[in-house]
């Protein structure tokens, strides 16, 4: 079924009773050439490019709840590429770009926006930053432009430019970024990739990974035995307990991140904003909810909702960066389970066990790289070597203390990311 | 979240600091692979788990605590001094 501009009108006109299910709901089979253990973003569009890029089809994706229900169901949507150290740069470049031609790949509406990331500075020291990052993001191909105070009160009139703390002095533009519908974009993979003959599988947990003399053989799952060629790893949050299965111990510990929603408001907000200060990052979702997050909660979390201190400290960032949001009210809050490494920076490596692959430490920032995610993983699986794109996201790294990529500059340690 | 202080009772969480998974230090002279497993690997289970937390906006103490990672439920604590965590020295 393919979606298009007459296919919407003829279905609105005849009681919408056209639309079949996005994806089939197979038994799974005794033996794939690939096991996908996750059916999160990541996992999703990994199974999506083995299937385009590379030929590959007979995989499974196992997902122990449903489809999207993770943590790409669960963020705050923002998607940009104003990285600045080598390694991430070139990564998160290429997935914006896989993002810009996303809709029109899957042939479904993900919703993607960019309304441009614009992020602002408080002193001098964070203007010097800003500076050399945009620097940095031409450099890497992609747009940036500094805006002085006046160039971001022209797009948002309404921040307060004046707090006594944290004056307002201007901003990083980066018009290519912006936000996208999370649960499409989910939605759009998972479809694209059962279109393409890829079984996806719903309740069905991993409870084990079969080794045999140092090579793969397949999994354990609550809904049986199944043999495979390749294990790919895709379980963020819970990637640490799912490489304890295979005998891993890896650079992951799992925190919660907080995130929240207002209720529906006429537009106020017309690109996401993210303050130097606080670490608050703020955007208004096409129903009006107002989106916005800020730092971890920093202690290792399975439970997915957080702690109140971080609400509170949430809410008064935001009241002190954009008072006119004080009578707004809070609808939910939620919290994710996060892998975070010692440098915030993600792994997708070869695991040293033949055929078991490694896709985790995503930390704070999944989303955005999903499409780069899925398309690098893919080549990695299907042949053995890194895609140009990844080359520095290596396990290696922690061991060597060669090629750290520390983005926030806070150490290469665990209790700071 | 509370933390009972053994010093200075329960508290609130944002009277502390943490510093993640409390482990026993290598020896200085360990191996390579010793420190890698201390500084950067991690069992990160989902249940109980003994943490640091330092007592910042208190009586500074390192404090020991057990805590249910899932549920968020404080175990026990105790001073990490007593704890035996600073390796062979």
């Amino acid at each position: 079924m393919r979606f298009s501009g007459w296919r919407v009108l003829k279905e609105g006109l005849t009681g919408n009773k056209g639309w079949a299910p996005h994806w089939r709901n197979p038994e799974p089979k005794p033996e794939y050439d690939v096991v996908i253990i996750g059916g999160g973003g990541h996992g999703l569009a990994t199974a999506y490019y083995l299937a385009k890029e590379h030929g590959i089809t007979n995989i499974a994706v196992l997902e122990k709840g449903y489809l999207g229900g993770g943590n790409v169901g669960r963020n705050t949507t923002i998607v940009r590429a104003n990285y600045y150290l080598p390694g991430n740069s070139e990564f998160y470049s290429h997935s914006l770009k896989l993002w810009e031609g996303l809709e029109q790949d899957l042939n479904y509406n993900a919703m993607m926006s960019q309304r441009g990331v614009m992020m602002i500075y408080h002193n001098d020291g964070q203007r010097d930053a800003m500076v050399r990052r945009g620097n940095a993001i031409i450099n890497q191909g992609d747009d940036a432009e500094l805006l002085d105070v006046e160039g971001v009160r022209k797009r948002a009139p309404f921040l307060n430019f004046d707090n006594n703390r944290f004056p307002i002095m201007g901003g990083l533009l980066h018009r290519r970024g912006g936000t996208a519908r999370h649960d499409a974009v989910a939605w759009g993979f998972a479809r694209g990739a059962d279109m393409r003959g890829v079984d996806l599988i719903q309740n069905c947990e991993v409870t084990g990974i079969d080794i045999d003399n140092g090579k793969v053989r397949g999994v354990q799952t609550t809904r049986g035995v199944i043999r495979a060629k390749k294990v790919a790893l895709a379980a963020a949050g819970r990637s640490g307990q799912v490489a304890a299965l295979a005998g891993l111990r890896l650079p992951i510990e799992s925190h919660v991140l907080q995130a929240f929603v207002s209720e529906g408001l006429k537009p106020v907000l017309n690109h996401v904003i993210a303050f130097a200060e606080n670490h608050l990052y703020i955007s208004q979702s096409d129903k009006g909810g107002l989106v916005f997050g800020s730092y971890l909660d920093f202690y290792s979390s399975y439970a997915a909702r957080g702690n109140l201190p971080m609400v509170e400290h949430t809410m008064e960032s935001c009241l002190a960066m954009v008072p006119a949001l004080g009578k707004a009210r809070l609808l939910r809050s939620w919290g994710g389970i996060m892998d975070m490494t010692p440098d915030g920076s993600p792994i997708i490596d070869q695991s040293g066990i033949e055929g078991l692959y490694l896709n985790c430490g995503w930390c704070y920032g999944g989303f955005k790289a999903i499409p780069g995610s899925g398309d690098a993983y893919a080549h990695l699986i299907a042949t053995d070597r890194p895609h140009g794109a990844a080359t520095k996201f290596k396990l290696d790294r922690f061991r060597s203390g060669h090629g750290l990529m520390d983005e926030e500059g806070s150490g290469a340690q665990h209790n700071l990311h | 979240m509370r933390i009972n202080c053994p010093n200075c009772g329960e508290r609130d969480r944002r009277e502390f600091y943490v510093k993640g998974a409390a482990l026993a230090r290598p020896a200085a002279d360990a191996t390579l692979e010793a420190w890698h497993d201390h500084v950067n690997l991690r069992d990160n289970p989902a249940g109980e788990l003994h943490e640091l937390w330092y007592h910042e906006m208190g009586c500074g103490a390192w404090i020991d605590v057990c805590r249910n990672v899932v549920s968020h439920a404080v175990l026990s604590t105790a001073l990490a001094s007593a704890a035996d965590l600073g390796g062979a020295r």
